[in-house]
């Protein structure tokens, strides 16, 4: 700490460092270039110079996606916190306590329901800033509650993947949350009403594994990185460096995994288009 | 010769000297059986004691023993016919993913299972029990062709998880792996899966997602390897004993957490030490199991599926 910031910090009266905007300029993860904070979220977190699509949570999301106006936070639902008692250099309970901090988020995946081009949708949204949009009990459970409230309201879920797999700290349990969240897929599908997803940078493990996988309709956002296992562990198994573009959603398009790469300012209409299609035979 | 691990040694050096009175005792004229008997009962009640407190990291060592019966011993001891079906129809045959019509106590059914394979030969040609999408695409397509001929589906699963490599990701791996899972919760016929040696993460809950889920007394089933944990949360593998305590991965710890329904004893010293008496508790075991869910509807089979999966972590 230098002199003049020990002195600025012991006068009350002065603001603090922290409280002057020092989010004015936003610089681009992929490129370096430096965006001013307000241009960065006019363009929707992309960068206007390299198209990079920078990792957003659930409000800047339901803000891009939803009609002005629309939007009602869906409660995020209670489960028991720790069930293991784990821990490992840290607590679990103060790990979650960090991220509830830092995000002002209760979990990973939080949905809202809203209208899109006027046609309504319960959205999820997974939060890749809240322990890396990990999949334990309460994202499983939020993913179950969304899909409930789509069942209840007679319209599609669509759910925005981010994450880098399951939490480890739930063990066993966040691996029953791939089973779990596929019951209620299949609930929806027996209900009649689409799910969609929206696969965002990144997703990966047990969560592209189970429910990011299973959609009517597959989309990702460019250049999303979307895998099974981790780029380390595989180089570790085979040896060998991995090719150009590996595990990338254009990687996965050319593959025939996914049905679409879509630019975050194209996703709006997007969704609305597939919405209008798979409720066609309802709504001609 | 059995090969003992790390935390037998002290059983092995009884053992070793036992063999050793042996052979003293063929040359000579020497009376030491009672000897013999003595220590053979000291090194029963060790590997007794031992086997009574394993730790969760012990049993992951115990559960990847080489010796451990694997698809094909259990194929050969429970079954009194197994026919083979291959293919995913798409692409290839998996061979780290076995399956086929079986016979088990009388009944017909459907055999799905990984193989890890018995020596260097047949380990690289089961890729370690590792599957390659094609496998589980092959599951997939057993498990609806026994759904539709009134076939129950019996999984035994044993993989340290689904291979991680570019032309696994290539050909979809997790897809693959969503959709055996999905299969498993669309069977409109009664499925009982029981994990035998490694239960790891996506690629062993891919053919887990049961009516009954069973696991062997030393077997482990867990979201990641121990190693996998340690190096990911205490940033060096050399801590795995210390994640494999956290995670919780023991049959004991699983049935406690309601994930698991069942735990198959195994003989003393583990089920690589008498092979044909832990198959046969494992068929047993499979055969009640598939009976409780005799009479039961494709609707009250699918629902009993769905409801217990959905109040797993509420």
């Amino acid at each position: 700490m230098s002199w003049l910031n020990r002195v600025r910090n012991a006068i009350p009266f002065i603001a603090k460092k922290a409280d002057t905007p020092d989010n004015l300029w936003q610089k681009c993860p992929s490129c370096g270039q430096m965006i001013f904070q307000k241009e960065w979220d006019e363009n929707l977190s992309v960068c206007p110079r390299c198209e990079h699509h920078g990792r957003i949570g659930p409000k800047a999301r339901f803000s891009h996606i939803f009609d002005e106006g629309t939007l009602k936070l869906l409660p995020t639902p209670v489960v028991k916190e720790d069930p293991l008692k784990f821990r490992d250099s840290k607590r679990y309970t103060d790990r979650l306590k960090a991220a509830r901090a830092a995000t002002t988020e209760q979990d990973a995946l939080l949905n809202g329901i809203g209208k899109i081009e006027g046609q309504q949708a319960v959205v999820g949204v997974q939060d890749f800033a809240f322990m890396g949009g990990s999949m334990g009990t309460a994202v499983g459970a939020a993913f179950v509650a969304g899909v409930k409230e789509a069942i209840k309201r007679r319209c599609p879920y669509i759910v925005f993947t981010a994450a880098g797999g399951a939490r480890m700290q739930e063990g066993i349990l966040s691996l029953m949350q791939m089973p779990r969240a596929t019951v209620a897929i299949q609930q929806l599908r027996a209900a009649g009403q689409p799910y969609i997803v929206v696969l965002t940078d990144p997703t990966t493990g047990g969560v592209t594994a189970s429910y990011a996988m299973l959609g009517d309709i597959q989309i990702a956002e460019p250049n999303a990185l979307i895998a099974f296992a981790g780029a380390r562990v595989i180089e570790n198994t085979i040896r060998e460096k991995l090719p150009e573009g590996f595990q990338r959603a254009e990687y996965l398009l050319e593959h025939g995994m996914i049905d679409m790469v879509v630019h975050r300012k194209e996703l709006k209409p997007m969704l609305a288009k597939t919405i209008g299609y798979l409720s066609g035979a309802k709504a001609a | 010769m059995i090969s003992y691990l790390d935390f037998e040694k002290p059983v092995a050096a009884l053992q070793a000297r036992i063999d050793e009175l042996r052979e003293t005792a063929d040359d000579g004229a020497i009376d030491i059986d009672a000897e013999i008997e003595k220590l053979q009962q000291r090194s029963t009640t060790m590997l007794a004691e031992l086997y009574g407190k394993l730790s969760p990291w012990q049993k992951t060592q115990v559960a990847r023993h080489a010796e451990r019966p694997h698809f094909r011993d259990f194929v050969s001891a429970m079954c009194s016919d197994f026919m083979p079906l291959a293919g995913d129809r798409a692409y290839a045959d998996d061979k780290a993913i076995q399956g086929g019509f079986a016979t088990i106590s009388g009944r017909k059914v459907m055999l799905i299972g990984h193989e890890k394979g018995n020596d260097t030969a047949s380990r690289v040609k089961h890729n370690f029990g590792m599957g390659m999408p094609e496998g589980y695409r092959k599951a997939v397509r057993l498990m609806e062709l026994a759904s539709r001929f009134g076939l129950p589906v019996v999984t035994l699963v044993d993989t340290s998880g689904a291979f991680p490599g570019v032309q696994a990701e290539e050909r979809g791996q997790a897809e693959a792996i969503a959709r055996a899972t999905e299969a498993c919760l669309a069977l409109n016929v009664s499925m009982v899966a029981a994990v035998v040696g490694e239960g790891g993460s996506g690629g062993a809950v891919a053919l887990a997602s049961a009516n009954r889920v069973l696991m062997m007394e030393h077997a482990i089933y867990s979201v990641i390897s121990p190693e996998g944990c340690a190096s990911i949360l205490w940033r060096t593998a050399d801590k795995a004993a210390d994640a494999a305590q956290a995670m919780q991965v023991t049959a004991q710890q699983l049935l406690t957490l309601g994930v698991i329904d069942r735990i198959v004893p195994e003989p003393l010293g583990g089920a690589h030490r008498e092979p044909q008496v832990a198959i046969q508790a494992l068929q047993k075991a499979i055969t009640e199991e598939l009976r409780t869910l005799d009479g039961l509807s494709g609707t009250q089979l699918r629902n009993q599926r769905a409801e217990k999966f959905l109040a797993l972590g509420s």
